[in-house]
């Protein structure tokens, strides 16, 4: 059901049967630690590239997702999932060992929220399944964006560590008490002209405000509606951003976090927090996910963020636009 | 005792090249490539106006060791060839480039053999 | 808000690099990378009396980048590199880092086409300016002297 301009009520139940996380080493140590459901010791995960490792990831989080509610791969309507690396292939190789039907999509790191959005959409319609997947790494990352991970370069203090972790979620018909995804607000891809590739969280943070600031007034919900709002990967920087812009325009967060800024503690030195297409699923699945099935929060709004940049684009002098969609997360009190 | 002082200087200059690499670094955001590219440029261009030997006699291992001294060779080597003839003129700069590029390849070519690159673990 | 508005708020809020640390950072190492060059300079002098100037100078930078080369593989010269900054990018140290972290970092996609073909993904461009720049002076030092 369309309410507004940009977002979207499903009218059916679409419960989030199961999640399944898989943290690096790095990220393991940080905040979210207790939470994870399963930590790689190192992150090349006996591959032979970190590429390799990162499919590896994606195959397994996918396989023990299921693994954990007992769901055959063949029950399931198809694969939905995205990452970082050229033509994602990360998501696209892990999903040749199931025979699922597989979509693959790219937001950059709001892919997930995109993943959320199609997928319960469909289980809405005709589908009874979907798997939802995202992942980063990274060593992957670091190719495709920066430099050779060997290269002394100095970090920016606006730079963010990408996440190395993935995330699954299983979308599903099947009442029960999970949690539910009950809409969505799409976002629009808003450029406000930063070319500094390391500061990713002033790029994307005007699209998190323009989406979250159509998400109430399409709905007419407040701010104080949701126990939580929680961004993608802003970072420190982009949600004290985000927090300016929203309150500019009259919707005052007190609300807001971000899972980029909480991944990691303040004594390890990631700059502004995690960033990347794996950050907001990693948290996702493992910490909210729990969250949401104790109860402690009931009403989430999850706000995946993307900076749409490429190494090439950086160069050619163009500047980086932000997308983020805004899916709505609950639970129902009456089980 | 006038060792000891060489080595100061070569400290000090040193140390005040790469401190305007850092701000540079710090100031424009320029990546590592184009620091490198700028400060041979800048070796280029002060052993062409003659000002570098003057600082070499001065700090030493202080102005050679950082980029700006393969700079200067390169020029050293072109005015070498330019005495000789137009050949020499335009490939003794680079004959004087041999040493540093064959060690970079060459080592270049045998670490990656042995090593592997890992991740950062800040 | 107005796209000039919202660049001068990010200008103004980012977080900027500590200026005073990561110079006195670029400093030390910086100035200590040449000691290092400069007591190699030294030995070889020692060592080999009857080699010419120019040749000492050669052996010296080649020193430095076996050494800059093996810290790379080592995995050190980027932890160094993200302390130090400019003070491990600018000596010669940190270009044999810029040519032997590509070659590392392809050698996945085999010898050839990876490791042969990306080894100067980063240390190109040095090459290219000190190639043009090396047949520019000589030019320039060859057009003076035909009017001496």
């Amino acid at each position: 059901m369309k309410v507004g301009k940009q977002t979207y009520l499903l009218d059916n139940k679409v419960y989030i049967q199961s999640a399944y996380s898989l943290a690096g080493p790095y990220e393991s140590k940080g905040n979210f630690r207790d939470y994870f459901d399963c930590v790689m010791e190192d992150d090349e995960w006996k591959c032979k590239s970190h590429e390799m490792a990162e499919i590896e990831m994606q195959r397994f989080v996918i396989g023990e997702c299921l693994a954990k509610v007992n769901v055959s791969p063949l029950d399931c309507g198809a694969i939905m999932g995205g990452d970082l690396i050229n033509q994602i292939v990360p998501t696209s190789f892990s999903a040749r060992d199931f025979h699922t039907p597989f979509m693959g999509l790219y937001n950059a790191c709001a892919t997930f929220g995109e993943a959320l959005s199609i997928g319960s959409t469909l289980v809405n319609g005709d589908f009874d399944k979907i798997i939802c997947c995202t992942s980063s790494h990274y060593a992957t990352a670091e190719r495709q964006y920066r430099y050779p991970l060997e290269l002394g370069t100095q970090p920016t203090p606006e730079s963010q560590w990408t996440v190395t972790g993935s995330g699954a979620v299983l979308l599903s018909k099947k009442p029960g008490e999970y949690p539910l995804v009950k809409g969505y607000t799409i976002g629009r891809v808003l450029d406000f002209g930063l070319t500094d590739p390391n500061n990713m969280g002033g790029a994307m943070a005007p699209a998190a405000a323009n989406t979250i600031i159509t998400h109430f007034k399409d709905t007419g919900r407040s701010p104080d509606y949701y126990d939580l709002i929680i961004t993608g990967d802003l970072g420190r920087f982009g949600r004290e951003t985000l927090h300016y812009l929203c309150k500019k325009e009259g919707y005052v967060l007190d609300n807001l976090n971000d899972c980029g800024s909480m991944m990691y503690c303040d004594k390890q030195k990631a700059g502004q927090g995690g960033s990347g297409a794996g950050c907001c699923s990693l948290v996702f699945a493992s910490y909210l996910y729990r969250r949401l099935v104790e109860k402690s929060l009931k009403k989430v709004l999850f706000v995946p963020t993307g900076a749409m940049l490429s190494k090439d684009s950086a160069l050619q002098g163009e500047s980086i636009p932000g997308i983020a969609h805004a899916v709505i997360i609950e639970r129902e009190d009456f089980y | 005792m006038e060792m000891f002082l060489g080595y100061v200087k070569a400290f000090a200059i040193g140390g005040l090249v790469c401190m305007i690499a850092q701000i540079l670094i710090n100031k424009t955001k320029m990546t590592s490539a184009r620091i490198l590219v700028m400060f041979l440029l800048l070796g280029v261009f002060l052993e062409l106006v003659g000002v570098f030997k003057y600082i070499e006699n001065f700090a030493g291992a202080g102005i050679t060791i950082p980029i700006t001294g393969f700079g200067s060779t390169i020029v050293k080597g072109a005015k070498e060839g330019a005495k000789i003839g137009l050949f020499e003129a335009v490939t003794y700069g680079f004959r004087n480039m041999a040493g540093g590029l064959t060690a970079a390849i060459f080592f270049g070519f045998f670490f990656a053999l042995i090593f592997r690159s890992h991740s950062k673990k800040a | 808000m107005e796209d000039k508005q919202y660049m001068e708020y990010v200008h103004a809020n980012a977080q900027k690099s500590n200026h005073i640390v990561t110079l006195v950072w670029a400093f030390l190492v910086g100035g200590i990378i040449c000691c290092i060059g400069q007591g190699f300079g030294d030995l070889f002098k020692f060592a080999l009396p009857d080699w010419e100037k120019s040749k000492i100078a050669a052996l010296v930078s080649m020193t430095m980048i076996f050494l800059g080369s093996f810290l790379t593989g080592l995995g050190v010269y980027d932890k160094l590199g993200a302390k130090a900054g400019g003070g491990s990018i600018v000596p010669i140290t940190g270009f044999a880092n810029s040519v032997v972290s590509p070659a590392m970092e392809f050698n996945k996609e085999g010898i050839v086409l990876g490791m042969m073909a990306k080894m100067f993904v980063v240390a190109g461009p040095i090459i290219v300016a000190g190639t043009v720049s090396s047949v520019v002076s000589g030019l320039i030092y060859w057009i003076i002297g035909l009017f001496n």
